[in-house]
């Protein structure tokens, strides 16, 4: 990590809406970040939490009312910063008329590269994105998995630094979120900084080195993914075997107690104890005949700490809605 | 300018793939047709109603093309979001508003020459040759080339802050009003009101004089276009589009893109 290479200080948003646009709504509050060098960084939150609206800031679709960003050093507003960044919109669509092959080929010419440049880095980024055998396809023929993998190919043709992707996993089937992962894992690998948004954690679990978490417009917390849930246990977690015919004799009745407390799938238990209660539980299932198939640490998951966020923030709005009354 | 040609080439794509050119290049060699059935029809004035339809048909098929191809430069872009990715590349907003008018233009200027050569084919077919009085028809259709480009700057205005409907009202009024330049120029002086007068000399200069463009009667008719007139309405045509693409870019390099 050599270095912030996103620079995001105090940016905020308001939507003009209503007749004659007088009203307005605040997308972005004062959001301050950095994104370190080399990183991949996952943004997220809800819908309408203002992750697009960050994201369309950074590449120069929308202007802020207030604050400034900056990449690798250059202001959002300076041209020259689009030449080292990669962005992918969400829900891309492209020109229908054109192929895949087509269209890669027009975004290159953006980039001052020449003919034979185009043409090898277009066969290679197909491949890349497994399009290579329907790179002479309209894209008007084009599902929406394979749409988003020609908006990834168009965002890292020209080799950026910076790779900015709005919900790359958005509209993907497993086969295709999985390829997505598998190519920011080898931007990363490459060195390349990565920003891009979600609302799906697992992905963000596994994929970045830092979160941010934004709701309601504003950031609530940045960290590692482990981090920023808080790494303290939460209990732990034993998963056992307990057959029908041992679970009604004499021995389970006196782990009747322990077993009450368990979830039941089939013959198969699923119980939560503190680090505490862990070895007194194992000797009980043991002595009455279970079977321990394993036992693992409960953490709090980005989840639960996502909906926690959203949570607090209903309850804040409803809060003052109510003194507003 | 690398950058507005690429964009322009990609509008000039999309017009070429799209359908609705194709129907409108066929309805021009229709026009054609009829032209050589009227003229066959009218007897000793042949020639002045091929010219006649033939330089009609250029004009309007053009005008249909600038106008609904036009309002949609960049709504469409924008609309279908084909715009972000494009706007992410090191590309100025104004480079890509001089692209989409390049294109378009472009794709009238092949489109106006499709048909101007239709059109000598029907003279030539009528008249077995061609005469030295016939090389006025290249002066018109270059006017009504000069007209087109400024009905595709004024589309392309609109376009960058309205919906297509409303773009086509605010061009469509604009290219009906810009026919009436002369008569507004001399109803100023014969209005007793001096608001009314002012007005009218205000939008009398302020609107595309679309007026100065039609020399088709005199193209039918073989009469010679003087040279100060095609440098004035090449200049008047040039510094016109110049403006409104200045304001076009204007607004639109503030366009939030939500």
């Amino acid at each position: 990590m050599a270095g912030a290479t996103i620079e995001i200080e105090n940016l905020t948003k308001d939507y003009p809406y209503g007749f004659l646009h007088l009203k307005k709504k605040r997308s972005l509050e004062g959001l301050t970040m950095q994104v370190e060098d080399g990183e991949v960084f996952g943004f997220l939150g809800p819908n309408g939490a203002g992750k697009s609206t960050t994201i369309k800031l950074l590449v120069g679709l929308i202007f802020p009312d207030a604050g400034t960003a900056s990449i690798l050093g250059k202001p959002i507003t300076d041209i020259e910063m689009h030449r080292d960044i990669g962005y992918l919109p969400e829900q891309p669509y492209f020109y229908d008329y054109l192929t895949a092959a087509e269209v890669l080929d027009y975004f290159a010419r953006f980039h001052d590269l020449t003919a034979a440049d185009r043409s090898e880095r277009v066969k290679r980024m197909l491949k890349k994105v497994g399009l290579e055998t329907a790179g002479k396809i309209q894209l008007r023929k084009y599902s929406k998995g394979m749409l988003q993998r020609v908006g990834l190919a168009q965002a890292i043709l020209h080799d950026p630094k910076v790779v900015i992707l709005d919900e790359p996993m958005s509209g993907l089937d497993p086969i295709g979120r999985r390829e997505v992962r598998d190519i920011i894992l080898e931007l990363k690998r490459e060195g390349r900084t990565v920003l891009f948004s979600t609302h799906i954690l697992s992905d963000a679990e596994m994929l970045c080195d830092r979160v941010g978490v934004i709701v309601g417009g504003k950031l609530r917390g940045v960290g590692a993914p482990g981090e920023i849930v808080g790494m303290k246990t939460q209990g732990m977690e034993i998963l056992f075997e307990l057959p029908a015919s041992t679970a009604t004799s004499t021995a389970s009745a006196n782990a009747a107690g322990i077993l009450a407390k368990a979830a039941k799938t089939g013959d198969r238990y699923r119980l939560q104890v503190t680090e505490e209660e862990l070895y007194a539980a194992l000797e009980q299932l043991r002595s009455a005949g279970a079977k321990i198939l394993s036992v693992t640490q409960v953490k709090a998951t980005l989840e639960e700490y996502f909906m926690h966020l959203i949570e607090a923030d209903r309850a804040q709005a409803a809060a003052v809605e109510v003194s507003g009354k | 300018m690398k950058r507005a040609g690429a964009v322009a080439l990609n509008t000039f794509r999309e017009a070429v793939r799209d359908r609705v050119l194709y129907n409108l290049v066929f309805f021009a060699l229709l026009m054609m047709a009829a032209a050589i059935f009227v003229g066959q029809i009218s007897i000793g004035i042949e020639e002045l109603v091929i010219k006649s339809l033939g330089l009609s048909a250029i004009s309007v098929i053009g005008l249909l093309i600038a106008v609904f191809i036009g309002v949609g430069l960049v709504y469409k872009e924008m609309d279908k979001r084909t715009l972000y990715a494009l706007l992410a590349k090191p590309v100025r907003r104004w480079e890509f508003l001089l692209g989409k008018f390049g294109g378009l233009v472009l794709t009238l200027a092949v489109n106006t020459v499709a048909m101007a050569a239709g059109l000598l084919a029907a003279l030539v077919y009528v008249k077995q040759h061609l005469e030295r009085t016939d090389t006025v028809l290249f002066v018109a259709i270059y006017f009504i080339l000069l007209k087109l480009m400024l009905v595709v700057a004024l589309a392309l205005l609109f376009s960058c802050f309205s919906t297509p409907l409303l773009a086509i009202l605010y061009t469509s009024a604009f290219y009906v009003a810009g026919l009436f330049v002369e008569e507004m120029r001399t109803f100023q002086f014969a209005t007793p009101n001096p608001a009314a007068s002012w007005l009218l000399r205000g939008l009398s200069y302020l609107l595309p004089n679309f007026e100065n463009f039609n020399v088709m009667a005199a193209a039918a008719h073989g009469r010679e276009i003087p040279g100060a007139l095609i440098l004035q309405n090449t200049a008047y045509a040039a510094l016109y589009c110049i403006i409104v693409l200045l304001i076009a870019a204007a607004v639109f390099s503030r366009r939030n893109l939500k």
